[in-house]
């Protein structure tokens, strides 16, 4: 569905040309063996930024939750009201979520805890790449 | 008069860790008087009802309640903000009328789409003793605990928490980002730029609850049909303004949704309003005209750094039910820790409900009643009402009464006073808990009729 392009900035240009490459990457803060998303300028558990970098994700996860919007202020989804809001669990860790819009599952046909795989689909009004999520196929 | 101490923050006052022990000024500090403006769904425009007009209205009133002489007040503690969302255009000129109407201060705009000590104080000449001023952010709870820690403290002695919402015609929201076909900052990796409307993040979190412990958004209906028939007996609050009719659980039921499991009557509604409370010390509060409500302790979750008092960051793009959870319950434990009362002491309950969903996660979290995680909705089955043995948000709240996230304050010092009128708890009640605004970020406090 249409969804207003992220624009990137210095913190999380990364993160999107991965996406421009059908890549996840996430922030990885080795001292710490902990994952970090959003992108942030330090680990927000030790504060450093000396041990963070950039890693693939494997593009996996579950349907934490979600809810069906009927009435956005946002104008670039207002066409596919109502549609699927959804907050996805990454499996590699549980502590990182995702949004998604969940492309191909009809509004409110979700199941909580549903596996789900990582696609890349272009936003319209610049091309850029996000990640979104898929029911997986068994 | 000399020129007050202004306070830019109020970062300082807020009790948010665990291990603080009791609140040192238990029983010490007491709310002693209630200022109220009218209410309106939108400004009309008039010069004398403008937030500025209602915020100095609201003052007069709480200190002619106390019965205290304006001389008498030394502190002043309001939030500058005075939004429910909507801002004055840019390329509006300020009304002559209202320019006219007050003394200017420096930014014309305050009074009109903002409060400042400056405008406040020249608009106010009675008020010859201020020397303690402080900025709060964000609602009430915020300054009224720093109010009250402001007096234990000695700070001020008679202190007054004044907070006012603007509420300008339109649909806001609806334009400047969210109407770009791209999202910059941080909003671009949450429900901000993804979902849209403010209640997504409840809704989702709602949605887990379900999914968690069972039950249907349909048993939300009789909190929001009791918090409706408690704010039509509340006179200050919007509804019995202006709409005085009772939602019933069908209205309930079949209302349209914003983010399901979200409807419209799960959304509290806009309004423009102020109002105002005096505190005062203990010693000070015994021959005034209301009976004294006691504070015994306050607390809240939130971030403190430096000046800075903001949320408790999630942990990734969104807060999940867990966390919810979790800065619910830790809330109640500093609340708790700093009153040094329990579950039990707890009588009545005006937890915020600006979505009525998490009210669900207040009263777990403060274990109100008993009920524990994954309980509430059962508890909402029973009788919840101003009637009955553990009566949920007699004022009504934001849901029944309007956007103001004052409305517990008032009730709650109301109750403990015997002044609720028709919605005087038919129990003894002699200890309240109201506070706002959501888990992550928020200030509660325990109110008695006793010091302690």
């Amino acid at each position: 569905m249409p969804k207003q392009s992220p624009v990137p900035d210095d913190l999380d240009r990364p993160f999107y040309d991965a996406a421009n490459e059908d890549r996840l990457v996430l922030q990885y803060c080795a001292a710490d063996d902990r994952w970090q998303y959003p992108p942030r300028p330090a680990c927000a558990q030790c504060g450093s930024a000396d041990d963070l970098s950039w890693r693939q994700a494997q593009g996996r996860g579950t349907i934490y939750s979600y809810a069906v919007v009927y009435d956005t202020p946002i104008a670039s989804l207002r066409s596919d009201q109502p549609f699927n809001c959804a907050v996805i669990e990454l499996d590699q860790c549980r502590d990182i979520k995702f949004m998604s819009h969940l492309p191909g599952t009809p509004a409110g046909q979700v199941s909580i805890g549903a596996p789900v795989q990582v696609v890349f689909l272009r936003t319209p009004a610049t091309g850029q790449k996000v990640p979104e999520w898929q029911i997986a196929q068994s | 008069m000399s020129a007050p101490a202004i306070h830019r923050s109020a970062a300082g006052m807020y009790r948010t860790t665990d291990g603080l022990g009791r609140w040192p000024y238990r029983g010490q500090v007491a709310a002693v008087g209630i200022g109220h403006s009218p209410t309106m769904r939108r400004w009309d425009g008039e010069a004398q009802t403008s937030i500025g007009a209602w915020c100095i209205l609201a003052i007069r009133k709480a200190i002619a309640d106390a019965g205290v002489s304006p001389a008498e007040v030394d502190g002043l503690v309001f939030d500058p903000e005075t939004s429910t969302g909507s801002y004055w255009p840019a390329d509006q000129p300020v009304p002559a009328d209202f320019r006219a109407a007050f003394v200017p201060a420096s930014d014309p705009l305050d009074g009109l789409a903002q409060l400042s000590p400056e405008w406040l104080l020249k608009n106010m000449p009675e008020l010859t003793n201020v020397k303690f001023v402080m900025l709060a952010s964000h609602c009430m709870s915020m300054a009224v605990a720093a109010t009250v820690e402001a007096v234990g403290r000695g700070l001020t002695n008679v202190c007054v928490a004044v907070k006012g919402w603007h509420n300008f015609a339109g649909r806001y929201y609806q334009s400047g980002p969210n109407a770009l076909p791209t999202v910059s900052g941080p909003g671009k990796h949450t429900p901000q730029s993804w979902a849209g409307p403010t209640c997504y993040g409840t809704a989702m979190q709602f949605e887990r609850y379900l999914h968690k412990y069972g039950g249907s958004h349909d048993m939300m209906a009789p909190f929001v049909v009791n918090s409706r028939a408690n704010g039509l007996l509340f006179p200050e609050g919007y509804f019995a303004q202006h709409r005085d009719t009772p939602i019933t659980a069908e209205d309930y039921l079949t209302t349209r949704w914003i983010a399901k499991p979200a409807n419209l009557l799960d959304n509290d509604m806009p309004i423009h309003a102020a109002a105002a409370y005096v505190f005062t010390t203990a010693d000070r509060a015994r021959d005034l005209k209301q009976p004294p409500v006691y504070v015994l302790g306050h607390a809240g979750g939130g971030t403190v750094q430096g000046d800075s008092y903001g949320p408790i960051p999630p942990r990734s793009c969104v807060e999940t039910l867990e966390e919810a959870q979790a800065n619910a319950a830790s809330t109640a434990r500093h609340v708790y820790e700093a009153a040094g009362v329990s579950a039990s002491d707890i009588q009545f309950e005006n937890c915020y409900d600006g979505f009525s969903l998490f009210h669900v996660f207040w009263i777990e979290g403060f274990g109100f009643a008993g009920v524990k995680e994954g309980e509430c909705l059962d508890f909402f089955q029973t009788d919840i009402s101003i009637n009955g043995p553990n009566p949920v948000s007699p004022s009504g709240g934001n849901i029944g009464s309007g956007r103001t996230r004052f409305w517990g304050w008032t009730d709650t010092i109301q109750q403990l006073q015997g002044r609720a009128g028709a919605r005087q708890l038919k129990i003894d009640a002699h200890c309240g808990l109201v506070g706002a605004f959501m888990p992550i970020w928020s200030n509660f406090a325990v109110l008695s009729k006793d010091p302690g």
